[in-house]
């Protein structure tokens, strides 16, 4: 699905990211650890193609295109799909409007999906506008939910969110990647999971949105370069033990 | 491009004041049709069916005029003079005629102008819709208007001012006298479709009693050649409230120097006033003052703009507080469109350019109260219009 090779990224003249190569493939969920500041938004900002995130080297492939100089909505047409950890307010732009945009030339029944993630009352609000973390959340994966990507990217989707909501959004974003066991409705678990086409990257500090999703693999991201590629609980069970200190050993 | 040293001065002699009669008609679905276009794109219902009366005047001319709520008077000033012995005590009352040459002009050649008044505890089930309208080339329509909604009512006007679409020059005067009786309430929604070479000089003077509430919306979309309006509103009653809210874009070559001014003069009285403006190459004055002579009084003020492409963008902001314990402020920006906004929405699925309307649209989306859905519809689809042409 996602083939990163050998990327060099730099931001504002720095090198942010020095050489990471990584593979997802079609039907994985993949998590990326790392310390504050080791370039992990970075990278999913160069995934999606923002303005800013110059690649000085290197490939990205997605489905078998070569994707590293599309334009960003290019991107997203070809199914990635992005929810963002601080996403730009915009006033007099509905909520309701930016979900039908995300979802393209699909018929989406707006009010349905909404309700599904309890964000009925925000429908006509300004995008984005006050709202608190968990809303946010909400608002971005509101926002997936109509637009089905087949590659998602999130940007640490724990953050800010309070005990009650994380619960909804494990379930949403499991949903998204037919992952779930809430909302099986008609069908048959196996039919559900058996359509196991989404990928995605989570970003995670904390790690603690495994405990909400599962996840095929883990990968840590360090000083802008992959140092380590294994289960993802295993990943997270170091972490929370010694630290990311244990992957500058690795680098080293 | 025009920059607030450039006062674009009209001189008065270059225009015509006279221009042939035009017949009167029973229907509005007589008007000929390049007219009428003109009139559905500032909001007139050729139909009337939302509507509880309309006033057409085109150049001195009024064609249409019917009412058709019981308690709602529509009907031209001359012919509001003859019935209403009284109206001598509302004209130029807010406004006096030596204000500046246009008003003088509007007393010495007059052309009609609408009168409407809500009468007492009356309450208008739906807008009264009115359309000052330019035919005559070179035409200067100098117009006197009197809107009186008495104490308890309710009144709701639309008007729209437009241009025949061959028209290369034209001046329009609209001296504009509004009073806002005890508890009443008037909402008035005023749009301007003028042509690219047409002056325009609106003076109008509001006075608000006591718990009134005036909800004025402007709106300029399309070209024009100069505007300026700085309309002032008295809030001279205790509790009055009045909310201004503007919408203009200029393109290339326009000059749009616009502004409101609220006084409060009374205690508990409320003002806000909002601005959103655009150029895509136009020049534009963005004004806003208000002034608060009485403690405890409450106002606020806000102008945004954005250059989209080259132009002047001009927020003047002012405050002015005669004693100490008033409340107000005032919150202004300029700038361009924030690139974070355009790629947020690029994410999901939009091209940029499809982006950047969006984002204008919203911008530009002042949440107007009581506009029919029809002309929300309509304004949406100018506002596109206008994107396309300019992006």
């Amino acid at each position: 699905m996602l083939q990163i090779e050998e990327l060099r990224v730099e931001v504002g003249g720095k090198t942010i990211l020095k050489n990471v190569n990584m593979e997802i493939p079609e039907g994985e969920t993949h998590i990326l650890f790392g310390p504050n500041g080791s370039g992990k938004t970075s990278l999913m900002m160069t995934l999606m193609g923002f303005s800013g995130y110059n690649v000085t080297h290197g490939k990205i492939t997605f489905k078998g295109e070569d994707i590293t100089h599309l334009p960003i909505y290019e991107r997203a047409r070809l199914g990635i799909g992005v929810s963002f950890q601080r996403p730009p307010t915009i006033k007099g732009l509905k909520t309701r409007s930016i979900v039908e945009i995300s979802a393209g030339n699909r018929s989406v029944d707006v009010e349905e999906l909404a309700k599904q993630l309890n964000f009925s009352d925000f429908l006509d609000r300004d995008v984005n506008h006050n709202f608190s973390g968990g809303e946010i959340k909400r608002s971005e994966l509101l926002q997936l939910m109509a637009q089905q990507p087949d590659l998602v990217l999130l940007d640490e989707p724990e953050s800010g969110v309070d005990i009650e909501s994380i619960v909804l959004i494990g379930d949403t974003i499991n949903l998204l990647l037919r992952r779930g066991i809430k909302h099986p409705r008609e069908k048959a678990h196996k039919e559900i999971v058996d359509d196991r086409s989404k990928s995605a990257l989570v970003i995670t500090h904390t790690g603690h949105i495994l405990n909400y999703i599962t996840a095929d693999k883990g990968q840590v991201l360090y000083n802008g370069a992959l140092c380590c590629s294994r289960n993802a609980r295993e990943i997270l069970k170091w972490i929370r033990e010694y630290g990311y200190k244990e992957c500058v050993r690795c680098t080293q | 491009m025009y920059t607030i040293d450039d006062v674009k001065d009209v001189n008065l002699e270059n225009y015509k004041v006279d221009a042939e009669d035009h017949t009167y008609v029973e229907n509005l679905s007589q008007i000929g049709s390049t007219d009428a276009n003109q009139l559905l794109d500032v909001g007139v219902d050729t139909d009337e069916n939302d509507r509880v009366g309309s006033f057409i005047q085109k150049d001195k001319s009024v064609i249409h005029c019917k009412t058709m709520q019981d308690g709602v008077e529509i009907m031209s000033i001359s012919q509001a003079q003859e019935k209403h012995g009284w109206l001598s005590d509302y004209l130029w009352k807010n406004v006096s005629p030596d204000t500046d040459k246009f008003t003088s002009q509007a007393k010495e050649k007059p052309h009609e102008g609408y009168f409407i008044r809500a009468l007492p505890g009356v309450k208008t089930e739906h807008p009264v819709q009115s359309c000052l309208y330019i035919a005559k080339e070179g035409f200067s329509q100098n117009v006197h208007n009197v809107v009186i909604a008495e104490e308890g009512s309710e009144l709701h006007i639309i008007t729209g001012c437009a241009t025949a679409p061959h028209l290369i020059s034209g001046l329009h005067i609209g001296v504009s006298e509004f009073y806002v009786k005890k508890g009443a309430k008037l909402m008035f929604t005023m749009i301007h479709d003028w042509g690219e070479k047409i002056n325009v000089r609106p003076r109008t003077v509001t006075r608000v009693e006591e718990n009134g509430l005036i909800i004025s919306n402007y709106i300029s979309l399309r070209p024009v050649g100069s505007l300026q309006m700085y309309p002032t509103t008295c809030l001279n009653g205790k509790g009055a409230v009045a909310r201004f809210n503007s919408v203009l874009v200029a393109n290339k070559g326009d000059f749009l120097d616009v502004g409101s001014r609220v006084v409060l003069n009374a205690p508990d009285t409320r003002a806000e006033i909002i601005s959103r403006a655009i150029t895509y190459g136009g020049s534009i004055i963005a004004r806003g003052d208000l002034v608060g002579k009485i403690p405890g009084i409450k106002a606020h003020l806000e102008c945004k703009g954005l250059i989209l492409k080259d132009g002047l963008m001009q927020a003047i902001p002012e405050l002015r507080a005669y004693v100490p314990g008033v409340e107000m402020s005032h919150e202004a920006a300029v700038g361009k469109i924030d690139q974070r906004e355009i790629e947020y929405l690029m994410a999901r699925g939009i091209d940029e350019d499809e982006a950047i309307s969006t984002i204008v649209r919203g911008f530009l989306n002042v949440d107007i109260e009581g506009l029919p859905q029809s002309l929300k519809n309509k304004l949406d689809k100018i506002i596109s219009e206008t994107q396309k042409g300019m992006i």
